[in-house]
């Protein structure tokens, strides 16, 4: 083992000049006790690779039947840090098996001390004890993959090994590419769609866990843009929600000194000592859906048609129970997709709806705490719906159940449960609407120091930026409608398309320059078509300022009027994805700090990203760009008046409005902004 | 489906690739070619070829133009491929009108070369494929002949693996698309192309980098390169995986 570790010592030379050798980073790494180990990428394949069993046809009808709550939730295990072999560097190392990139950039001042290993390959999953093991793909083999526990200061880097297989059959794609959704992360670590990697390469992407706006915000960024719940997962576009359904996606959780993950006393006046402990207290729910064959194999067939499933999964668990004490617990629920919109509500054993109290929101803490209960005055607040992607931390008081009863969470939507003459576990509560249980088993072995504050933090100031404004930018996310050529917002008969266009990995079709702010407008303009997008924005979490309904022509969309509807109780803090229903638009701020390259505005609905409805954008020097594409992806200047060849884009209108020239309907926007009329109600500071 | 279809679609095939999803899947309804052929949809169209699949009928002069240039431009960019085993195969929305004749002279005039198919059948047929192929379970998408001009299949029968793309796109996107369902190419053709993909990086990158920096140094950002030291961060983490050890 000496001998091993002397070998690879000497050939360990950082080539990135920082003065890093990798003793030094043992030793440091060692001083602060974090664990290390030595894993090659040979020991983590060491474990058998299952072979891919052919899919099953046809199509099922229904998954098995399964028994509800005989399997405990299972809880992913914590990621444990590594030394990475080769050494990660600044530039990629394409010569020992690194994924082709642009530099890391910050990579100095954010040098990763601490690093993981992360192996993309194929695993085999039970579901349910009665459903034998299916065929997955997972971050290390497992689903849900392994959460990863950080501290906001402390940047690390991840080495994504694509061990995914060479010949494999049916959905999905073996080239991975992995987004951390919606870390502060520099364009070439972001898992934009188009860079993914082919099996056997390796790509490191570094995440330098820091608070937006570190270079102008002394010292290292605004504290009140920390977010604490995010995931990771495949972004490999076209082929997204065949990944994502294959297993390939996990948690990655931000600790700071305010959200310490503690509920211990004695940490300082800022800690809010919510719920704490990983796995303990502090639970990830990782909810999906999916079809399963009599055989037990998950069952999907092309990139577009992942089913919708009839089982109800939660961290890989059909219909899981949990135990829990008679305390408060933080629960961390998370929309993993392909398709399905949640809404969630809590019963107790007597069919009585317990309240939810929502903390965080996309993985930001709320201003003040939010309580879910059906008898809400507040019809977003009867039940807690949730999007593909978003995630609400959620407190659930457990204090006052009866020990030896259950709770449930229920989904609005059944599923296919399948047992005859299943008994309503609570009066009220139907089974195929159960998607966990939670045991109460009696008090916990120490008494709950945790607190649910009634502020949990103020909202980043916003004045100075909202004046500042460079232009209000325009998304109209449409599907197509028939009779719509000539409209200059629904120009082509694409089915799900941006502005009219459709993601081309090479060609941004905006440019924003490094600093500035924007207001966004991002629109489902026609009533008429059926589809939800929940639009996700990368690089910086945004604010909400307005939801609007659009009262359109159903055929044309030409507007007759828009109606506020002001900003809902769940939006008031800051988001990363916003969902727009038909005839609905949202209008939000953005800031674009920090870090240059190339970044994406697309639907996360999984299926409506496969179909391309995505759109690069940049962050540039400058200036900003003001039509929808600047240039075709034949490098052509789009100057707004024809196209340059039969095979490319069709003609744009500008989508960019300078606020001015908004029309009158929107001079009702409720911006702080001075000289702007109608502006009483100020954006809260 | 005729009686006689149904024996065919489930009937074991030797001459099937394993991993195909077989006519039980795709169906075997029979289509006539626009050189007046007759071809069953899986035996003689999907099994064991790469097929790039549209709908567009030949009185559409509204969105199927661009199209069809479109796929004209692609058929060049799959060279020799089309024809030997990558085929594309655009089938009529309008069996109606479009007869065998109609489609030649489409062909024709659009300069289809060999391994490019247009085909007509019965009004069930081709609403059982498209309904396979391209349902969006939405009634006003799935029953409009105009959203159907833009949608493009890739299926590769041989690893069922598929591919979409949108039409009218760059014509070289869709070639990529294409390659998707190809098998994967062997590692070392991989790591060339890696390699040149890096090249092509620090070329854009040798323009923007320095733009960048200078950027950065017009805003009085100062990158930090002391030592990076954070050990109240790091004691904090090694507490957070201990603990969960």
């Amino acid at each position: 083992m000496a001998t091993t570790k002397e070998k690879k010592r000497k050939s360990n030379k950082p080539p990135d000049g920082s003065g890093w050798s990798r003793r030094t980073m043992l030793k440091a790494s060692a001083a602060a006790g974090v664990v290390t180990m030595l894993t090659s990428r040979k020991s983590l394949l060491a474990q058998s690779i299952p072979t891919q069993p052919p899919d099953c046809t046809p199509q099922p009808t229904n998954s098995p039947a399964t028994t509800p709550f005989v399997q405990a939730l299972p809880i992913p295990p914590s990621a444990t840090p590594t030394i990475l072999n080769p050494f990660p560097t600044l530039q990629a190392d394409t010569a020992l098996g690194e994924a082709a990139r642009a530099n890391h950039q910050d990579w100095t001042q954010f040098f990763p001390l601490v690093q993981y290993s992360i192996s993309v390959q194929p695993c085999m999953h039970q579901f349910h004890p009665q459903i034998p093991s299916t065929y997955c793909w997972g971050y290390n083999g497992i689903y849900p993959g392994p959460t990863f526990l950080n501290v906001y200061g402390v940047p690390i880097v991840v080495r994504f090994y694509n061990n995914l297989p060479v010949d494999n059959i049916g959905f999905g794609d073996n080239n991975h590419t992995t987004h951390m959704h919606n870390g502060h992360t520099a364009s070439e670590s972001d898992g934009f769609a188009g860079d993914y990697w082919s099996p056997g390469l390796f790509k490191d992407h570094h995440y330098p866990n820091v608070y937006a706006g570190f270079n102008s915000i002394p010292p290292l960024g605004d504290p009140l843009e920390a977010q604490h719940t995010y995931w990771y997962h495949d972004h490999r576009h076209s082929f997204t929600a065949g990944n994502n359904y294959r297993g390939i996606n996990g948690m990655y959780l931000m600790y700071d000194d305010v959200d310490t993950g503690s509920e211990a006393a004695g940490q300082g006046p800022q800690a809010l000592c919510l719920p704490g402990g990983y796995g303990v207290y502090d639970i990830p729910l990782n909810f999906t859906d999916k079809l399963f064959c009599a055989d037990g194999q998950m069952y999907a067939t092309a990139p577009d048609t992942i089913p919708a499933g009839d089982k109800f999964i939660v961290n890989g668990a059909i219909q899981p129970y949990f135990n829990v004490f008679t305390r408060k617990y933080r629960f961390r629920f998370l929309n993993s997709g392909p398709a399905r919109i949640w809404t969630f509500n809590l019963y107790d054993n007597n069919g009585n709806a317990q309240p939810m109290t929502v903390v965080t929101t996309d993985g930001n803490l709320l201003p003040s705490p939010v309580e879910i209960i059906p008898s809400s005055s507040q019809p977003t607040l009867q039940g807690l719906t949730v999007y593909v992607s978003q995630r609400y931390d959620v407190i659930i008081d457990f204090t006052n159940a009866i020990p030896g009863t259950s709770w449930y969470l229920t989904n609005v939507a059944a599923q296919f449960v399948g047992n005859a003459a299943e008994p309503e576990p609570a009066p009220g509560v139907n089974i195929d609407n159960v998607v966990m249980a939670f045991n109460v088993t009696g008090p916990p072995p120490s008494p709950d120091l945790s607190q649910v504050p009634a502020v949990l933090t103020t909202l980043p100031n916003i004045t100075t930026p909202l004046a500042n404004l460079f232009a209000t930018r325009i998304w109209n996310f449409n599907d197509f409608v028939a009779g719509a050529e000539g409209d200059p917002a629904s120009p082509t008969t694409k089915v799900f398309n941006i502005n009219g266009l459709t993601f081309d990995p090479n060609r941004p079709d905006a440019l924003i320059q490094q600093g500035s702010s924007e207001t966004w407008l991002i629109r489902n303009r026609f009533p008429g078509t059926g589809w939800t997008h929940p639009v996700h924005i990368h690089l910086e979490e945004g604010r909400v300022l307005d939801r609007r309904n659009i009262n359109a022509n159903p055929t044309t969309g030409a507007l007759i009027s828009i109606n506020s509807e002001g900003v809902p109780p769940l939006e008031q803090g800051r988001r990363d994805v916003y969902p727009i229903v038909p005839g609905d638009e949202v209008l939000i701020f953005l800031q674009f700090r920090d870090w240059f390259g190339k970044y994406m505005i697309h639907c996360h609905n999984l299926g409506h990203e496969d179909n391309l409805m995505l759109t690069r954008w940049d962050v540039t020097t400058g200036p900003s760009s003001t039509v929808t594409s600047p240039t075709y992806s034949d490098g052509t200047p789009n100057t707004g008046n024809g196209e340059p060849n039969a095979g490319a884009q069709p003609n744009l209108t500008p989508a960019i409005t300078l606020l001015s020239q908004l029309p009158a309907s929107y001079e009702t926007t409720k911006l702080n902004r001075p000289g702007v009329k109608g502006s009483k109600k100020g954006v809260k500071a | 489906m005729n009686r006689r279809d149904f024996f065919t679609c489930h009937v074991a095939d030797k001459s099937r690739p394993a991993a195909s999803l077989g006519p039980g899947y795709y169906s075997n309804g029979l289509f006539t070619t626009h050189e007046n052929k007759k071809v069953r949809f899986y035996d003689d169209l999907i099994k064991g070829k790469i097929s790039i699949i549209n709908f567009m009928f030949t009185s559409c002069d509204k969105y199927c133009p661009r199209s069809i240039v479109c796929l004209t431009k692609l058929q060049d960019l799959l060279g020799d491929h089309l024809g030997r085993d990558m085929f594309m195969y655009s089938f009529s929305l309008k069996p109606d009108e479009d007869t065998p004749a109609q489609l030649a002279a489409y062909a024709k005039s659009n300069g289809a070369r060999p391994g490019w198919l247009f085909l007509t059948g019965s009004e069930y047929d081709l609403t059982s494929i498209r309904f396979k192929l391209f349902r969006l379970d939405d009634p006003l998408m799935d029953f409009s002949l105009d959203v159907h001009a833009s949608m493009l299949r890739i299926i590769n029968d041989n690893n069922s693996h598929w591919a979409s793309w949108v039409l009218p796109d760059p014509p070289r996107l869709i070639r990529e698309a294409v390659s998707w369902v190809e098998p994967t190419k062997p590692f070392k053709v991989r790591v060339r192309e890696n390699a040149e993909l890096q090249a092509q990086i620090d070329r854009e990158s040798a323009i923007t980098a320095p733009k960048w920096a200078q950027f950065k140094r017009a805003c009085g950002w100062t990158e930090r390169t002391a030592k990076y030291e954070n050990p109240a961060g790091m004691k904090k983490l090694q507490a957070l995986l201990q603990a969960r050890a």
